[in-house]
């Protein structure tokens, strides 16, 4: 029963994955980081560069807690991407980060946040950026 | 100083709201499709052809001049920022380019690439007013067996020089030409290969056939390699340089404007040779030379110029003698041909109002170009991040209004997917598609004009090379022919310093982005 992050290299994807890795850490559980882009335009934000996605695990080792990592690109939303592997895995906890979103924004690109709340079979945390 | 005064006037043209309005568009449309790689100006003036029913002339060459600059200017935003070349044309500027954002001097790359464009866009500009009279003079003089002769040198340039086989380039040059002589034959009125169509009678019309080997043809192409990484994109603030950077760039920038200029106006096939030779002339002559291979910005400076340069040279053989050098001018000269307006010398004296203010619309575009890259190189990045699917979308469904505004008919849409799908295998298999449509375009053209030198002589053959400036272009065209591979030749004897220079460089960069150099200018 792992944890399932849903990472992007944002500010409120790092907060998300700081908080899956706290949520790891109490309940003692393995912690599924997925980074999902469809790769279908020639620059995703949500795609994590090979750098960024050094760092992440770097972090994950260093935190201590046992951990796996998946980079995809498949011809689905990212939301789904994250649900699947949480179905697979039988995922106790999903948990993403959440971003302020216009509701014309919503409507015209769609919320993958939103397509995991309602979609996801476990308890869903979601997580924001720290304002400063 | 007839130019001058004639430029005058043709600001007159320029300068009124509507023709602003058209070089607006065109520029912001030439610098969004100049940074999406695989979408080049050729396809979009392609795409827009079907505008020419209703435009007057003068707009629509207006926008499409617009188009053809302003690729040039995008092209260099991805080179920098992505190290995907937006357009052939920025291969080279990708090399330095790229590792100069990588070492955060974005801003700068990008600011000596727009100001050197500009600079070079402008002489180049001034060039093209000023030569194009002094040609015109020249040309009249010209009879058949010459206008055949430079053709030929055009189709034999654009196949030699490009691409890596020569063998694929000609192959590519017949299939154009086997495609441009479809339909009635306008010596004899027999029919040829038509097939007993009866709407081949006609021939294939340009826009189907350039909108289906580009737009269509690059459509099914993405399609079918879609799925990737999606690509790292350099952060970086705005476009400016320091004094340093001035110092170092302007003589780059004018040294590019000088080999690029003539290398446009000359048949030899467009601007990746001369933005070549810019760059390797600049890593000869920098004080810095332990900065290239590491961020020069000379690397930058010479061959954005040099590409600029070139598509100002490109407007000289188009209008004064009606020759294409490249797959957007060829795709202009199809423009003209639906307007039933004919470029060659007498343009000048037929229609000195859309000659003149299309010149003038390249120097107000040139600067609303500068305008529109140095504060907002940042927003063109964005485009990058759109979908493929929703811009092929959008590009499928123009290519198909356009194919059946061409003559109401749906034959044109089967003729459409037929070349289409023609386009995707000459792209997996590595065959240019530049060739192909020049000799669409230059061929019907090329062919009235030798069997109008073989009636004057009779049908005797010497009547295609009776003249004296034909036999100087048939030497030139057998040593564009000969000394190549001779060249390489010798070089291998000597133990072959070819493999480590730049050009090496940019061979290696070749598959990788294969199809975005397939377009040409």
């Amino acid at each position: 029963m792992p944890i399932v992050v849903g990472y992007v290299p944002s500010p409120e994807g790092r907060a998300a994955l700081g908080r899956a890795i706290e949520e790891a850490r109490l309940r003692g559980r393995r912690l599924v980081v997925v980074n999902a882009s469809r790769g279908d335009a020639l620059v995703d934000r949500r795609h994590a560069s090979a750098g960024e996605w050094e760092s992440v695990q770097q972090q994950l080792s260093d935190s201590g807690v046992e951990f796996e990592v998946t980079q995809q690109i498949e011809a689905r939303d990212p939301g789904d991407q994250v649900l699947d592997v949480a179905q697979q895995t039988n995922a106790e906890l999903i948990v993403i980060g959440l971003r302020r979103r216009t509701p014309v924004g919503k409507l015209i690109m769609g919320s993958q946040a939103q397509t995991i709340l309602l979609e996801a079979d476990c308890p869903v945390l979601a997580v924001k950026a720290a304002t400063s | 100083m007839d130019g001058i005064n004639s430029l005058i006037e043709g600001f007159g043209t320029a300068l009124t709201p509507i023709n602003l309005l058209y070089a607006f568009l065109g520029v912001l449309l030439g610098t969004a499709i100049g940074v999406l790689p695989g979408i080049g100006p050729a396809m979009t003036i392609a795409l827009l052809l079907p505008l020419t029913y209703t435009l007057e002339p003068t707009q629509a060459f207006i926008m499409f001049a617009g188009i053809y600059y302003g690729g040039m200017y995008g092209g260099s935003t991805t080179s920098i920022l992505l190290n995907t070349p937006g357009e052939s044309a920025s291969v080279i500027t990708a090399i330095e380019g790229n590792l100069m954002a990588k070492k955060g001097r974005a801003a700068a790359a990008l600011a000596t690439a727009a100001i050197g464009s500009f600079i070079a866009g402008t002489i180049g500009t001034l060039g093209l007013a000023l030569l194009a009279p002094v040609i015109v003079k020249l040309a009249v003089q010209m009879g058949a067996p010459d206008y055949f002769a430079v053709m030929v040198l055009a189709f034999i340039a654009v196949t030699t020089v490009l691409g890596s086989s020569k063998v694929r380039g000609l192959a590519s040059l017949g299939i154009g030409l086997l495609i441009g002589l479809v339909g009635i034959d306008p010596t004899s009125g027999q029919q040829r290969l038509t097939l007993g169509i009866p709407e081949l009678a006609d021939g294939i019309d340009v826009v189907v056939v350039a909108v289906g080997l580009f737009a269509v043809g690059e459509a099914l192409w993405v399609a079918a390699h879609l799925r990737r990484s999606p690509l790292e994109i350099v952060k970086f603030d705005g476009a400016s340089m320091n004094r340093k950077d001035w110092s170092r760039s302007w003589k780059p920038w004018l040294r590019g404007t000088a080999i690029g200029f003539p290398f446009g106006a000359v048949p030899a096939g467009g601007a990746e040779i001369p933005t070549f030779l810019s760059y390797a002339m600049e890593k000869k002559l920098t004080k810095h030379p332990e900065e290239f291979g590491k961020g020069a910005i000379e690397g930058v400076a010479g061959p954005e110029a040099t590409n600029n340069a070139s598509a100002a040279g490109g407007l000289v053989p188009l209008l004064t003698l009606g020759i294409p050098t490249t797959a957007t001018a060829a795709i202009m000269l199809g423009a003209f041909q639906s307007y039933g307006i004919q470029p060659g010398p007498r343009l000048l004296d037929t229609q000195p109002e859309l000659v003149w203010g299309l010149i003038a619309s390249l120097f107000i575009g040139n600067t609303i170009l500068l305008a529109l890259n140095l504060p907002l190189a940042g927003v063109w990045a964005k485009l990058l991040r759109i979908p493929r699917p929703y811009l092929y979308a959008g590009i499928l469904f123009f290519a198909s209004i356009g194919a059946y505004a061409a003559n109401n008919s749906t034959f044109d849409l089967w003729l459409l997917i037929i070349i289409g799908a023609l386009g995707f295998f000459m792209r997996r298999y590595g065959l240019p598609v530049v060739p192909a449509i020049i000799a669409i375009i230059l061929g019907p053209v090329a062919e009235e004009q030798m069997r109008r030198a073989l009636q004057i002589s009779n049908g005797e053959l010497s009547g295609l090379y009776n003249t004296a400036f034909s036999q100087v272009v048939y030497v030139v065209i057998a040593l564009l022919l000969v000394v190549p591979p001779v060249v390489r030749a010798v070089r291998k004897r000597r133990g072959g310093d070819s493999d480590n220079g730049p050009h090496g460089l940019v061979v290696d960069d070749q598959p990788l982005h294969a199809h975005a150099n397939q377009e040409g200018l």
